[in-house]
């Protein structure tokens, strides 16, 4: 196995992109990419795209190839590969890339994600995120994606007398630093009051508990760490990546307020690190929902399971507090182009770590982690970063 | 879901069949092939096993935000349903206030219709709850 | 002796008072009061023939320990099948366990589909062809918005496991009386049916239910003092009461059995509910007098008597018990719930 290095990022604005197509964001993301890496299209030996739905967005497969072709890759003929887990897609990408290159079977590869999800209408959206569900066995008898989270957020606050409030102080801290991304969807603050009297999804999650529908693209080009000086000035280095699976449907897991998944490959990136909870300075984490984040900061270990409400609410979690947790902004106010955002944590938590994120900036930050969820936690695959 | 998909699928959504593993007794919703405890152990050991449909209310939502099948319901009740014979399944509460559901709450199964494939197509049921009378 | 072995009610949760459709209409609150009836139940916006079918048939079998797989035969009768095409029937003997080994179909004559359905079970045991029968009537009947049905149109079902052995209650005899008479009807592909106003009254209803059950008394040799419990169908409150009257029954005798006043007309469910709560409450020894009518026209004539065994099982869930579990809703929800208006795009 060899060493692995993030050599260059790139991420288009998240949101509404009305005059962008699926293949205009992911070449965007992907061109700035090579740009930062100084890599060009004769170094690239490989490419990974993670999407979870274009086929339901917009009709269109084969995604991998078609990224190829229009970043101008064609003539390379390189080995394009889709990667769908679904809003795990990205992450899982970025493990696909990272194993082939650790491997030694690819030198330099990039790592795509991206998801456009407004060409169709709101409720065919919902649709295909609920295709993350159990289809026969969940969303086919009426549970919505949001519902699922509800109901997870509803027994953990039965077992751990988690509050709405709570899950309300998620919504505001990643808004507050949402504000400070100028690539967010929402770059504005909320109230809390505004959280707690919005109109509601699935009870207890109302409109500010739940992550938009977005469009948007990431990108990463990743290569050998023995070869990353060649390339750049500043690379960071990947040093831990792992990726656990559980039930599909949410009623056949053990525990619904804790992921296994989440707990499971958690055990396994600290124990590659040689890293605890303690050492991470900065996490992107799986926000989806206000509920994930809480669920999520528990099962990585940040805080003991049921704690995890009480420490959002007591500020832990801020930017610059004991563990900074989503200083993008997270899927809540950065915006959640499903098969986008797994690569975008990783392009956010180098930035951090290259000392790049302007006024969202985690002081000192040396150690940064990725956490990104599939469906309702059946997949789970999180990644180390280290500033070098 | 086109007319074959749902009819493979009637008799466990008309009369919650399920399994139960032959080498560790656990039973499960919907039909498995294999235990998940058992593994090998159980293969070809899987039987067929009906709930009665009774069971307790494990978590619940009040859906706002409908999926397409079932804008015409919101806001509708959606629960996990620990059933008395141990497995847990996702299924609508029916007949009553949203405001009525708590956790814990003693329910059983009904008949009811799920949704329909368009104006035209067939008509899908199966099982939901209600809070036991 | 052929008889019914075991029987369930349904009747969905929601209520509209007549009132309130009054109201929307522009009309006099007393249009309930002149019809007599007060409220009706509305089927969920999940609800239709197929479901209140299988809730019913379950609550039959519930109530006895027939083997699903000896039932022979399975009827259900209604002018509201969710489907042109494809039985209801079959949903029902799937839902119930029965099956595949059985004979099934669905059958409308307006509101005597059910009785009708009895009638062929009978005639199944009788002969020996089958050992159970399961005949259900049901509906989920539509009126016009602003239309006179829609005072009454409603929904609910009741099953009844026709056998042999360990009935609850002897079928001694079934009469019935036909005509070609077009009182009320729906063609194909309409949405709501049509009717001769108060052409259903005099020559439709009074004329087949009067002649059903004179046919009756005649056949089995008894008179209305005979019985202890008569049931008619009601298409609305006023019809069934005063049929009985002119035919020598006490109001005694007709109001366990009257249920429109409170759910409206059931159609096809009509009579059989009214049979089921008669059941519910009857004793070993009481005889009961029921005669369904449907447009177009025809009446089916019973005469049961209750044996020991009614003693011997749970009578619960009691038709009783869906009519007080109730929810009033207002004319809004109800056009939503009775799919009267479309969503766009749908």
């Amino acid at each position: 196995m060899r060493d692995v290095a993030v050599i260059g990022v790139g991420v288009t604005k998240f949101g509404e992109l009305w005059d962008k197509s699926l293949r205009g964001l992911i070449v965007e993301a992907g061109l700035e990419a090579m740009h930062d890496s100084g890599v060009t299209s004769k170094d690239v030996d490989a490419l990974y795209g993670g999407n979870m739905s274009s086929g339901l967005f917009v009709s269109q497969e084969h995604t991998a190839a078609l990224i190829g072709d229009f970043a101008g890759l064609a003539s390379r003929h390189i080995p394009a590969t889709r990667v769908e887990d679904a809003c795990a897609s990205g992450g899982v990408a970025l493990r696909q890339g990272y194993i082939s290159v650790a491997s030694g079977i690819h030198d330099v590869v990039i790592v795509g994600g991206v998801e456009k999800m407004t060409d169709v209408s709101e409720s065919l959206a919902t649709d295909a995120l609920a295709s993350a569900g159990d289809r026969e066995w969940e969303s086919f008898l009426g549970v919505t994606f949001p519902g699922l989270y509800a109901m997870m957020a509803r027994r953990h606050m039965h077992e751990y007398k988690t509050t709405k409030e709570q899950l309300g102080a998620v919504a505001v801290k990643n808004h507050r630093n949402g504000a400070l991304n100028p690539k967010a969807q929402y770059q504005k603050e909320i109230t809390l009051e505004q959280v707690l009297n919005a109109p509601m999804v699935a009870e207890p999650l109302g409109l500010y508990d739940c992550s938009p529908i977005s469009d948007g693209a990431a990108a990463l080009i990743l290569c050998p760490l023995e070869r990353a000086r060649k390339f750049t000035d500043n690379p960071v280095k990947i040093i831990a990546s792992a990726q656990a699976s559980d039930t599909l449907s949410l009623h056949s897991r053990r525990d619904i307020c804790t992921m296994d998944a989440t707990v499971a490959a958690a055990r396994n990136v600290y124990r590659q690190a040689n890293k605890k909870p303690k050492d991470i300075d900065l996490v992107e984490v799986h926000d989806c929902f206000t509920i994930t984040e809480i669920v999520a900061i528990e099962d990585l270990g940040f805080v003991k399971k049921g704690e995890g409400g009480k420490a959002s609410e007591e500020g832990l979690t801020a930017l610059n507090a004991e563990i900074s947790v989503n200083p993008s902004g997270g899927l809540k106010s950065k915006g959640h182009p499903v098969g986008a955002t797994g690569v975008a944590q990783a392009v956010e938590v180098i930035t951090q770590l290259r000392g790049e994120a302007g006024k969202r900036q985690v002081k000192n930050a040396r150690v940064g982690m990725t956490h990104n969820i599939g469906g309702s936690g059946a997949t789970a695959v999180i990644h180390i970063f280290e500033a070098i | 879901m086109s007319a074959p998909r749902f009819w493979r699928e009637i008799n466990q959504r008309y009369n919650l069949v399920g399994t139960e593993c032959g080498n560790c007794g656990k039973k499960y919703f919907p039909i498995r092939s294999v235990c998940p405890e058992c593994h090998r152990e159980s293969i070809g050991k899987m039987k067929k096993v009906k709930f009665s449909g009774n069971g307790k209310v494990f978590s619940y939502t009040v859906i706002h935000v409908g999926s397409s099948m079932f804008q015409m319901q919101t806001p509708y009740i959606m629960a996990i349903i620990e059933l008395d014979e141990g497995p847990r399944i996702t299924g609508q509460i029916i007949d009553c206030e949203t405001k009525d559901v708590k956790i814990g709450m003693p329910v059983e199964s009904v008949f009811r219709k799920i949704g329909e494939d368009g104006k035209s197509g067939t008509i899908y049921y199966g099982y939901k709850f209600r809070l036991m009378k | 002796m052929v008889g019914i072995v075991s029987y369930g009610g349904y009747v969905p949760r929601y209520r509209i008072e007549t009132k309130e459709i009054a109201r929307v209409w522009g009309k006099d609150e007393s249009i309930g009061k002149g019809l007599g009836v007060f409220s009706k139940s509305v089927p969920g916006p999940d609800e239709d023939v197929a479901t209140i079918s299988v809730e019913a048939a379950r609550n039959a079998m519930k109530k006895c320990s027939v083997n699903p797989g000896e039932i022979g035969a399975v009827y259900v009768g209604s002018e509201s099948h969710p489907y042109a095409v494809k039985p209801t029937s079959t949903i029902v003997a799937e839902a119930i366990g029965a099956g595949p080994n059985l004979t099934a179909a669905d059958y409308e004559f307006a509101c005597k589909a059910g009785t009708a359905a009895i009638q062929t079970c009978m005639g199944l045991v009788s002969s020996g062809m089958i050992k159970y029968g399961l005949a259900i009537g049901s509906d989920t009947s539509q009126g016009a918005p602003g239309d006179a049905l829609e005072y009454s149109a409603s929904a609910g079902g009741a099953a009844f496991l026709i056998g042999k052995e360990n009935v609850i209650a002897e079928i001694n005899k079934t009469y019935s009386f036909t005509t070609d008479t077009p009182d009320f009807w729906r063609r194909e592909g309409e949405k709501y049916p049509s009717h001769g106003g108060r052409f259903t009254g005099e020559p439709a209803y009074f004329k087949h239910t009067m002649n059903c059950a004179k046919g009756l008394f005649e056949r089995t040799g008894t008179k209305p003092s005979d019985y202890k419990y008569a049931v008619f169908h009601q298409p609305n409150g006023k019809f069934p009461v005063n049929v009985g009257k002119m035919l020598g029954f006490t109001n005694e005798q007709i109001k366990t059995g009257l249920l429109t006043p409170r759910i409206g007309n059931t159609y096809s469910g009509s009579t059989p509910l009214g049979l089921a709560v008669i059941l519910d409450v009857a004793s070993p020894g009481d005889r009961i007098f029921a005669v369904s009518y449907g447009s177009g026209a025809g009446s089916d004539g019973f005469d049961i008597t209750v044996t020991e065994k009614i003693m011997g099982i749970d009578r619960n869930p009691t038709v009783e018990s869906f009519i007080a579990d109730s929810k009033i809703i207002d004319y809004a929800t109800y056009v939503r719930y009775r799919k009267k208006l479309w969503l766009g795009g749908e």
